[in-house]
C-alpha cells in the first residue's frame, strides 16, 4: 500500500462519468460579494429572547411565575372566605370543594391565605431585589467609575461587609427594629447589595475604557449622566442575571425569618408563617397545612432560579451558535 | 519493507464532526506520509482541517469528531485500530504533541518539575529521581537557565517563549520519534519566533525527531519545513519539496497564498489577498473546493473534482489544469 | 505567602471589630432598658440600679463600649438577663458542642457529595447522568431546608421510621437533619463544581495531559480537579454562614438541643446579652473560617503568592 495506489483509486472513482471536452475552457469568472453573515443581525435584547425561547425548562418558569403574579392578584378574590377570619367549627378541614386548601388549626382558609402568602413573598422578594439593584448599582456604580483611591475604600468596605454572616446581621436588625414586613425589607437590603456592587464594579471597570464613554467625557457631561446614560444599559446581562437570583434568595430569607418567629406578624399570612405554624400539625396528619406554602415557596424559587439560568445562558455569547 | 515505510503513513483520512448545525466534513480525504527525521510542514488558511489531521493522528479528537474513512499507520501499527488505552501507550512516547499557546499549555497549579516529569513516570516507569535527571537536561538543552532551580516554580513565573520552550522539552521528553507541532509560534513575539525556530532546528539535528509543523505562516515553512503539504477545505491540495511548492507550485491556490505573502523585497507596495472565502463544509462542493475563488477556473472544476497528478516522485497536485484535455488553458496562463 | 497571611489576618481582626461594633450599636440603638420586661411586671427602682449596675449599664457609652470590647476579646460574653444564673459562656459551653458537630458533618457531607455529584456531572457532559444530577441541583437550591426537614421526619422518621428524631443521642439521630441541612449546600457546590470543571477540561494543558498518555484518571485528579475547585474553595465560608444559620431552624425543628435553640429563645425573649454574646461568637468563628478558606486558596492556587 503507498501513496501511489490510494491517488491511483481516488483518480478512477472521479472519472466515472465521462467528462465533455467543452468543460475545460476558462468559464466566467463568479462574482464575490463582500463575506456573507451566516446569521441574520439582531439586536441584542431580541437576540436574548431567541435564546431563552429555546430553553423549555426556563419558559416554563417564567409562565409559572406569571401565572403565580396572577394569582397573587387575583387569587383571593376567587374565594369567598377572608385571610384572617377564624372559624373554629371549621378547624383543620382536609381539602374539599368548599375548602380548596382545606383550613387550619383556626379554621382559615388555606387556599385564600396561600395568595396572600405569594403576595407577601412575591413583594419581600421584587422589593427586596429593586433596592439591592439600586444601591449595588449606584455603589458599584460609582466605585468602578471613580476608580483609584475611591474605589481601593469603598471595595475595601464590600469586603468587610461581605465577610458578616448576612442572615446573622439580619436577624439582629429584626430584633432591633421590631418584626414586620417593613423591617425585612430593610434589613435585607441592608445586608444584600454587596453582591450586586461587586457584579457592576466589575462591569464598569471593564465599560469605562471603552471610546463611547470617553467620548461622551470630551462633551463635559457628569459623572452621574455616565453612569446613567451610557454605562448601565450597556450593563445589564449580569445585572438582571443577579436580580432573577436575588428574589429567590430574598423569598428564602423571608420565610426564614418567620421561621424564628421574626418575619410577618399574624395575622398576616406569609408562607414562612405557615410552614412554621403547621409544624406541629403535620405529626397530626393534617398535611395540606404545611404541603401548599411549601410547595408554593419551593415551586417560585425553582421558578427563579432556572429563569435566572436560563437568562444567564441566553446573555453568554460563547453559548450563542 | 520496515525502512522503506514511512514512519507516518496517513492514506485517505476523512473526518467529520456532529454539531447542532449538522455534520461539517472537516477532513476530506487526506493523504501524506512523514520519514524518519524529517519535517513536513501542513500549511493552510485557519478553518482547513489541519488541526483536526493532526488531532486525528494523535487520536485526541473531541467526543463529537470522527475518523469515518481511512488509515493512520504510525512504526508499522494501525492507530485507528488502536484501543483507546494501546493508543495511550503510544501518545507521549513515540508521538508527541504541541500545541499553539504556551501561555495556557501548562497548568498553572503544577510545578514545572511534575508536569515535565509525569509523563515519564506514569508512562515509560522512570523512578522519579531519573525523571527529575532527564527534565534537567532536557531543560538545559532548550535554553532554561538554572533549570535545576526552576523546576520548582510555577507557570505564571515563566515568560511566553520559555514557556513554549517548556512545553518543547516537556514533548522530547519521553524521546518521541514524531512530533507534531500545532502553530507553535503563532502566539509569540515576532522575535522570540525566530528564537524557538532555531530551537526546532537544533533539536532536530541533535535527536533527529521527525516533525509535523502545522502552520498558517509561509515564513516558518521556509525556515524549517523539508516537504510542505498544502491544505484547502479539508484537502491537500499540494504537496511536494520546498523547492517545488515555493519555486515550481502548480496548484492556484499555493500560487495564491504565496502571492499573498507581504514581500518586502519587491518594489511593488500592493497586497494580494485570495478574494472570496473558503466554502462551507456542511455541504462540501461536488467539484473543486477553491474552483469559486480560482482565477483559471473551468466549468469541470465547478462539477467533478480534479484528480491528483504526480509531476515526479515527490510533486503532486489536485488540479483540473494539471489534465491533458486543459493544455490550452493551462498554457494561457503559464503565460 | 507569610505576607499574604499577615495581610488577611489583619483584614479579618478589622471584621471582626466591625461585627462587634455594629452589634454593640444596634443592641443599644434599642429604646429603653431591656429590664422593661414585656410581662408588665415593674422592677423597683433600687433592683434595677443594682441591675444596670450589675451589667455595666449605669456606665457612659464610650466606657460600656470598652467593656464590652474587653469582654470579646477575653471570650468572657457575661451573664444572661433572662436566665441570671448562667453566663453566655454557660450557654455556649452546653449548646456549641452539639451545634458544631451538626455544621461539620453538614459541611463534610455537603463538600464531598457535592464534588462528587458536580464531577460526575461534568464527565458526563449533557448525558443522562448530568440532567440528573443538575435537576436534583435545582432542586435542592430550591427547597428551604426547612421544608425539606419536615418533608424528612415526616416520610422517614414518622411513616418508615428508619431514624429517630429528637434530641441527638448518636449516629442515628443526625441522619436526617444532616441531610436537611446539606443539600442546600451540596447543590450549590454541585452546579459550582459542574460549571467550573466543564471550563478546566476545555483547557489547552488537558489537551497536553492526554497528548502525553495520561490515563483519564490521572488527569481528572491531578490535572483537572485541583484547578476546577479552586472557585468551590472561595464559597466554602459562605456556605458555611447558611449552614450555621440554617442549623437554627433545624435544631428547632428536629428538638437538638444545639446553640440554635438558645438563640431562637434569646430572640423570642430579647435577651440581649445572649443575643450579643451569640452574634459576635458566631460572627467569629466564621470570619475565622473565611480566613482559613482564604489561606487554603492560596495554597492551592501557586499564583496568589505574588499578591
Amino acid at each position: 500500500m503507498s501513496a501511489d495506489d490510494v491517488s491511483e483509486s481516488r483518480l478512477q472513482s472521479a472519472v466515472v462519468q465521462p467528462i465533455p471536452d467543452d468543460w475545460f475552457r476558462p468559464r466566467s469568472r463568479k462574482k464575490h460579494g463582500a463575506e456573507r453573515l451566516v446569521r441574520p443581525s439582531t439586536s441584542y435584547w431580541k437576540d436574548t429572547w431567541i435564546q431563552f425561547r429555546k430553553n423549555k425548562l426556563a419558559m416554563g418558569g417564567l409562565a409559572f411565575l406569571i401565572m403565580l403574579g396572577i394569582m397573587a392578584v387575583i387569587g383571593p378574590l376567587l374565594s369567598h372566605y377572608n385571610v384572617t377570619a377564624q372559624n373554629l367549627v371549621m378547624q383543620d378541614l382536609a381539602p374539599s370543594p368548599a375548602h380548596w386548601f382545606g383550613t387550619d388549626n383556626l379554621g382559615r382558609d388555606v387556599f385564600v391565605r396561600t395568595w396572600y402568602g405569594a403576595r407577601i413573598s412575591l413583594f419581600i422578594g421584587i422589593v427586596a431585589a429593586l433596592a439591592d439593584l439600586l444601591i449595588g448599582v449606584a455603589y458599584g456604580g460609582l466605585s468602578g467609575y471613580k476608580g483609584g483611591r475611591t474605589d481601593n475604600v469603598m471595595m475595601r468596605i464590600v469586603e468587610i461587609l461581605y465577610g458578616l454572616p448576612y442572615l446573622l446581621v439580619v436577624i439582629l436588625l429584626m430584633v432591633v427594629m421590631g418584626p414586620g414586613l417593613l423591617t425585612i425589607v430593610v434589613a435585607l437590603s441592608a445586608t444584600g447589595w454587596t453582591d450586586m456592587a461587586r457584579i457592576v464594579r466589575g462591569q464598569v471597570l471593564q465599560l469605562k475604557n471603552y471610546e463611547f464613554v470617553i467620548a461622551s467625557k470630551s462633551f463635559g457631561s457628569g459623572t452621574a449622566r455616565i453612569i446613567r446614560k451610557s454605562l448601565v444599559p450597556n450593563t445589564m446581562g449580569p445585572i438582571i442575571v443577579q436580580v432573577t437570583l436575588t428574589v429567590p434568595s430574598a423569598i428564602f430569607s423571608e420565610a426564614f425569618l418567620s421561621f424564628l418567629g421574626l418575619g410577618v406578624q399574624a395575622p398576616f399570612a406569609s408562607w414562612g408563617v405557615m410552614v412554621n405554624d403547621s409544624l406541629s400539625a403535620i405529626l397530626s396528619g393534617y398535611w395540606w397545612q404545611l404541603f401548599f406554602p411549601a410547595l408554593f415557596i419551593s415551586l417560585t424559587m425553582f421558578a427563579f432560579n432556572i429563569v435566572g439560568d436560563g437568562l444567564q445562558d441566553a446573555l453568554d455569547p460563547n453559548l450563542r451558535s | 519493507m520496515s525502512d522503506q515505510e514511512p514512519l507516518l503513513q496517513v492514506s485517505h483520512l476523512h473526518v467529520t464532526f456532529k454539531t447542532h448545525g449538522g455534520r461539517v466534513s472537516a477532513v476530506r480525504g487526506v493523504d501524506f506520509s512523514v520519514n524518519r527525521g524529517e519535517t513536513l510542514a501542513i500549511v493552510g488558511e485557519s478553518g482547513c482541517g489541519k488541526s483536526v489531521t493532526s488531532l486525528s493522528v494523535m487520536g485526541l479528537l473531541p467526543a463529537s469528531g470522527k475518523i469515518t474513512q481511512g488509515s493512520i499507520r504510525f512504526d508499522h501499527q494501525e492507530l485507528t485500530r488502536l484501543t483507546k488505552k494501546q493508543m495511550r501507550r503510544i501518545r507521549g512516547v513515540d508521538l508527541s504533541m504541541i500545541f499553539q499557546d504556551p501561555m495556557t499549555s501548562l497548568n498553572p497549579t503544577l510545578s514545572i518539575g511534575s508536569q515535565m516529569t509525569e509523563g515519564l513516570v506514569h508512562q515509560n516507569k522512570v523512578p522519579r529521581s531519573e525523571a527529575r535527571k532527564r527534565a534537567v537536561d532536557m531543560l538545559k538543552l532548550v535554553g532554561i537557565p538554572n533549570p535545576q532551580e526552576r523546576m520548582k516554580e510555577f507557570p505564571h513565573q515563566f515568560s511566553g517563549g520559555m514557556r513554549q520552550r517548556i512545553v518543547i522539552a516537556m514533548a522530547l521528553i519521553c524521546q518521541p520519534k514524531l512530533i507534531i507541532a500545532d502553530e507553535p509560534t503563532t502566539a509569540l513575539d515576532v522575535t522570540i519566533q525566530a528564537q524557538i525556530l532555531e530551537l526546532f532546528g537544533r533539536i532536530q539535528r541533535e535527536t533527529g525527531v521527525a516533525m509535523i509543523m502545522i502552520t498558517h505562516d509561509l515564513g516558518i515553512v521556509a525556515k524549517i519545513a523539508d516537504r510542505i503539504a498544502v491544505m484547502y477545505a479539508g484537502e491537500i491540495v499540494e504537496t511536494g519539496n520546498k523547492r517545488d511548492i515555493f519555486y515550481h507550485s502548480r496548484h492556484p491556490y499555493t500560487k495564491a497564498l504565496l502571492d499573498s505573502i507581504v514581500r518586502i523585497d519587491l518594489p511593488s507596495d500592493e497586497l494580494h489577498p485570495i478574494e472570496g472565502a473558503p466554502p462551507d463544509l456542511f455541504s462540501p462542493p461536488a467539484g473543486c473546493a477553491f474552483s469559486d475563488r480560482c482565477p483559471f477556473a473551468m466549468e469541470v472544476c465547478d462539477h467533478v473534482q480534479p484528480p491528483t497528478t504526480w509531476l515526479d516522485l515527490h510533486h503532486r497536485a489536485a488540479c483540473w489544469l494539471l489534465d491533458k484535455r486543459a493544455q490550452a488553458v493551462r498554457e494561457a496562463v503559464e503565460k | 505567602m507569610a505576607k499574604y497571611i499577615l495581610k488577611r489576618f489583619l483584614e479579618m481582626l478589622l471584621t471582626i471589630w466591625v461585627i462587634a461594633t455594629l452589634t454593640f450599636v444596634l443592641m443599644h440603638a434599642i429604646p429603653g432598658s431591656p429590664f422593661n420586661t414585656s410581662n408588665g411586671k415593674s422592677i423597683n427602682a433600687v433592683a434595677m440600679k443594682n441591675l444596670e449596675a450589675h451589667y455595666h449599664l449605669d456606665q457612659p457609652l464610650p466606657v460600656q463600649y470598652l467593656i464590652y470590647l474587653k469582654s470579646i476579646i477575653t471570650f468572657n460574653y457575661g451573664p444572661s438577663i433572662r436566665q441570671p444564673t448562667q453566663t453566655v459562656n454557660d450557654l455556649i459551653g452546653q449548646g456549641f458542642p452539639v451545634s458544631f458537630e451538626l455544621g461539620m458533618w453538614t459541611l463534610i457531607v455537603a463538600i464531598i457529595s457535592g464534588i462528587a455529584l458536580g464531577v460526575v456531572a461534568a464527565l458526563k457532559h449533557n448525558g443522562i447522568i448530568d440532567y440528573l444530577a443538575m435537576t436534583i441541583a435545582v432542586l435542592g437550591i430550591s427547597i428551604p431546608n426547612f421544608v425539606l426537614a419536615t418533608l424528612l421526619i415526616q416520610e422517614f422518621a414518622v411513616n418508615l421510621v428508619w431514624f429517630p428524631v429528637g434530641t441527638w443521642q448518636g449516629v442515628s439521630y443526625m441522619v436526617l437533619p444532616v441531610i436537611a441541612l446539606a443539600t442546600g449546600p451540596m447543590a450549590i457546590i454541585a452546579r459550582l463544581t459542574r460549571s467550573s470543571m466543564l471550563e478546566i477540561l476545555n483547557q489547552d494543558y488537558i489537551r497536553v495531559a492526554e497528548a502525553k498518555g495520561l490515563s483519564p484518571v490521572l488527569i481528572v485528579f491531578k490535572h483537572a480537579l485541583r484547578n476546577a475547585l479552586l472557585p468551590v474553595v472561595t464559597v466554602v465560608g459562605t456556605l458555611a454562614a447558611g449552614i450555621l444559620t440554617g442549623t437554627f431552624v433545624i435544631e428547632k425543628i428536629f428538638a437538638i438541643p444545639g446553640m440554635g435553640k438558645y438563640f431562637v429563645d434569646s430572640i423570642n425573649s430579647r435577651d440581649y446579652p445572649v443575643i450579643m454574646g451569640t452574634t459576635v461568637f458566631y460572627s467569629t468563628i466564621l470570619i475565622i473560617l473565611l480566613f482559613l478558606v482564604d489561606i487554603i486558596y492560596g495554597w492551592l492556587d501557586p499564583r496568589i503568592n505574588l499578591h
